[in-house]
């Protein structure tokens, strides 16, 4: 066996060393700029949530090759780095510091839950990374360091309620799903239901497994609402839609949901069952824009078998494109530079319409289309143009109040 | 009158859904001692081999009530094979082996079918009593239900099959000594208990909403019924299905369905504590 000495060993090392990192010190001074912009993504691409997360991861894919293929930013080439957080807040969690600490990411993109960006917001805002959350919600977060780029429910369910009611009647029956989301977008529903002149005969929570709904049929049928207002979420949930249509309901009480369709219910269940089911979101794949249908073309390219591209997916594409119109106004990664760029009320022309930053509340002015499933696909009925976030806008003003960092739960009067 | 009409309706429903989810637990669990985890998985393979053969062109009927069962058996006696043989009497051994089935059987499937599928439409539509509608296949799975119940019983208590089985299950040793093997008794009792959670899966496909992931809504409810009703296959699982698919579908109806659930697991926990042996080992001793 050979001896070394430590005198020798460490001679070799040191040196040994100092010729693998001198390449590396040379090509980072020589070629600095080059060195790409890290764009962080927490994604769901497994697990109960991965039906959503996988377009999304998608959009986010083709918004970066479009970036870079027109030159990057700053002259800059962007990384994504998306992890996939499998449906578990403990993942959100550990990935979120895993992207602001160890892989240093220049902003991140992500959360799909409303429980999945609480649990990762107040990471980014600790270590201060820049954080867009790119998801429909209910609305209310206030936070300097985040962008909600998503529609909230004065966007939404105060156009859908009016209309359906019109359709149908003053008498509503709700079903929710039984967590934060469902229950804040319960509350919206009775609020717009009473604002127009409507009666709310009961509200119904339902775990996410629930699958037999034989209980609420009978319920809602004795309670003979005009309407059904739906916030039900998940696979096990699509089984009300199911059990309603195969006792014969369907054709008797229409339903608006604020969530069927989001993923691709409509292409998935029979048409009998999806059939005249109200919806009310920021983006269909249906609309007839120019920018609407290149943007399917190009997502289709990159996945020929992509699921329904709803408005998760189209607002994802969109918060990356905000985002980077807010890096090239500030001509800076600085996060406060790029925070008050975006503060400009900068605007991007997306798949969905003009999107525009709204300064005071962080959310986003934006198109709202109100549609109607036919023939397992979206019809869109209404346009609303430029709808601002009122909701949020109540409560939260950040160009007043730049320290306030919380959610909070709007007083609803109902 | 009507609506106590259509409120039965829901509890014959809600127990005959859950009589159909647990009589394959049953088997592998309450005649086998193997702790099934992948059971939820199980249902959902049903689901899926049904909902594919029919939108394949397959009779909707034929793939609900014969491809289901037929494809998830195979399954259940390539995983008996593979896997199980080698775990009898280790209760928790099987539990960590079957886990991880699960997992692994949801994400083959997700990566072949991805996170969303095609479902089938809801055979025969709805009827009304007074002034309530509902569904003839409520009526359907009842149906499917009494029929399997007569039909294990029949199998358990009548044939060859059905005596060395019991048996095997009581008695391994002597009956080797009898000339029986044990081990294709086994292989053939885990495959019987397979097939008949496929066939739940697959008469629950239509009303259901269909995921890889599913089968995790269905797996607690599964357990907590087969401990309930104890020892006794046919009339421990029919009894304890009847008394949860009662509490729950009338909790559901007379609070919310929250409390529904609630009111469910409590009622579990009260008979656990009550009759530690389940159901039929206080009333339906000696019974299949």
């Amino acid at each position: 066996m050979m001896t070394i000495s430590r005198r020798k060993f460490l001679k070799t090392t040191v040196s040994a060393s100092a010729a693998l990192a001198a390449p590396g010190i040379s090509t980072r001074y020589a070629f600095g700029s080059e060195d790409p912009i890290k764009v962080g993504s927490l994604l769901d691409q497994s697990g109960a949530i991965a039906s959503s997360g996988v377009t999304m991861v998608t959009a986010m894919e083709q918004g970066i090759a479009e970036i870079n293929d027109a030159g990057g930013l700053l002259g800059r080439p962007l990384k994504l780095i998306q992890y996939d957080t499998q449906s578990n807040i403990q993942l959100y969690s550990q990935y979120a510091q895993q992207l602001a600490l160890k892989d240093r990411v220049d902003v991140v993109h992500g959360g799909i839950t409303s429980a999945s960006r609480e649990a990762i917001r107040p990471t980014f805002d600790r270590f201060r990374v820049l954080y867009f959350y790119n998801v429909l919600y209910e609305g209310g977060v206030c936070d300097r360091d985040t962008f909600c780029t998503g529609t909230t429910p004065a966007q939404t369910v105060e156009k859908l309620v009016p209309y359906a009611m019109k359709k149908s009647g003053k008498k509503a029956y709700i079903i929710a799903a039984d967590y934060n989301y469902g229950q804040i977008t319960a509350k919206w529903m009775t609020k717009y239901m009473q604002d127009n002149g409507g009666e709310v005969l009961s509200v119904d929570f339902f775990p996410l497994d629930v699958t037999n709904f034989g209980p609420t049929i009978s319920k809602i049928q004795e309670a003979k609402p005009d309407l059904i207002l739906s916030a039900l979420v998940g696979g096990n949930h699509v089984s009300f839609y199911r059990q309603w249509q195969s006792a014969g309901m369907k054709d008797q009480i229409p339903i608006a949901s604020t969530t069927f369709g989001l993923v691709n219910e409509p292409s998935t269940v029979e048409a009998a069952v999806s059939q005249g089911i109200y919806g009310c979101y920021g983006y269909y794949e249906e609309l007839d824009t120019p920018e609407s249908k290149a943007f399917v073309e190009k997502l289709k390219k990159r996945w020929p078998q992509i699921p329904y591209i709803s408005e998760l997916t189209a607002a994802t594409y969109e918060g990356l494109y905000l985002w980077a119109e807010g890096v090239k106004k500030a001509g800076s990664l600085d996060r406060m530079k790029v925070i008050e760029a975006l503060e400009t009320g900068v605007s991007y022309k997306g798949p969905s319409g003009e999107v525009k930053l709204d300064p005071a509340t962080h959310h986003t002015v934006r198109n709202a289309y109100l549609a109607v499933v036919e023939d397992k696909k979206w019809n869109v009925l209404e346009t609303f143009k430029a709808v601002p976030p009122s909701d949020t806008a109540s409560v939260c003003d950040l160009l007043k109040n730049p320290a306030d960092n919380q959610q909070y739960v709007i007083d609803i009067k109902a | 009158m009507d609506l106590a009409a259509i409120l039965a309706l829901n509890v014959v429903n809600g127990a005959a859904s859950l009589f159909l989810l647990c009589l394959g637990l049953a088997i592998i669990f309450g005649m086998m001692r193997i702790i099934n985890l992948a059971h939820g998985e199980f249902v959902m393979l049903g689901a899926y081999a049904a909902v594919i053969s029919a939108n394949a062109g397959v009779n909707i009927f034929v793939a609900m009530l014969v491809v289901a069962p037929l494809f998830v058996g195979l399954v259940g006696l390539v995983v008996e094979r593979c896997l199980i043989r080698f775990l009898y009497g280790r209760l928790v051994d099987s539990m960590l082996a079957t886990w991880g089935l699960s997992l692994l059987i949801v994400g083959l499937v997700t990566t072949i079918f991805g996170n969303t599928m095609q479902g089938v439409a809801t055979p025969f539509g709805g009827f009304s009593i007074g002034a309530y509608r509902t569904s003839w296949y409520t009526l359907f799975l009842l149906a499917v239900a009494l029929v399997m119940l007569v039909l294990i019983y029949a199998i358990l208590r009548y044939t060859r099959f059905g005596l060395i089985a019991r048996a095997v299950m009581q008695n391994p040793e002597m009956a080797a000594v009898l000339g029986v093997s044990p081990a294709r008794i086994y292989m053939a009792t885990f495959s019987l208990g397979a097939a008949v959670t496929g066939l739940a899966g697959g008469v629950l496909a239509p009303v259901s909403g269909i995921t890889p992931v599913m089968g995790g809504a269905y797996v607690a409810k599964a357990f907590i019924t087969v401990v309930g009703g104890g020892a006794a296959i046919i009339s421990g699982t029919s009894s304890a299905s009847a008394l949860f698919g009662l509490v729950n579908q009338l909790g559901a109806y007379l609070t919310t369905p929250v409390y529904g659930e609630v009111v469910l697991f409590l009622a579990a926990i009260v008979l656990i504590r009550l009759l530690p042996q389940g159901i039929s080992g206080r009333f339906f001793k000696g019974t299949i």
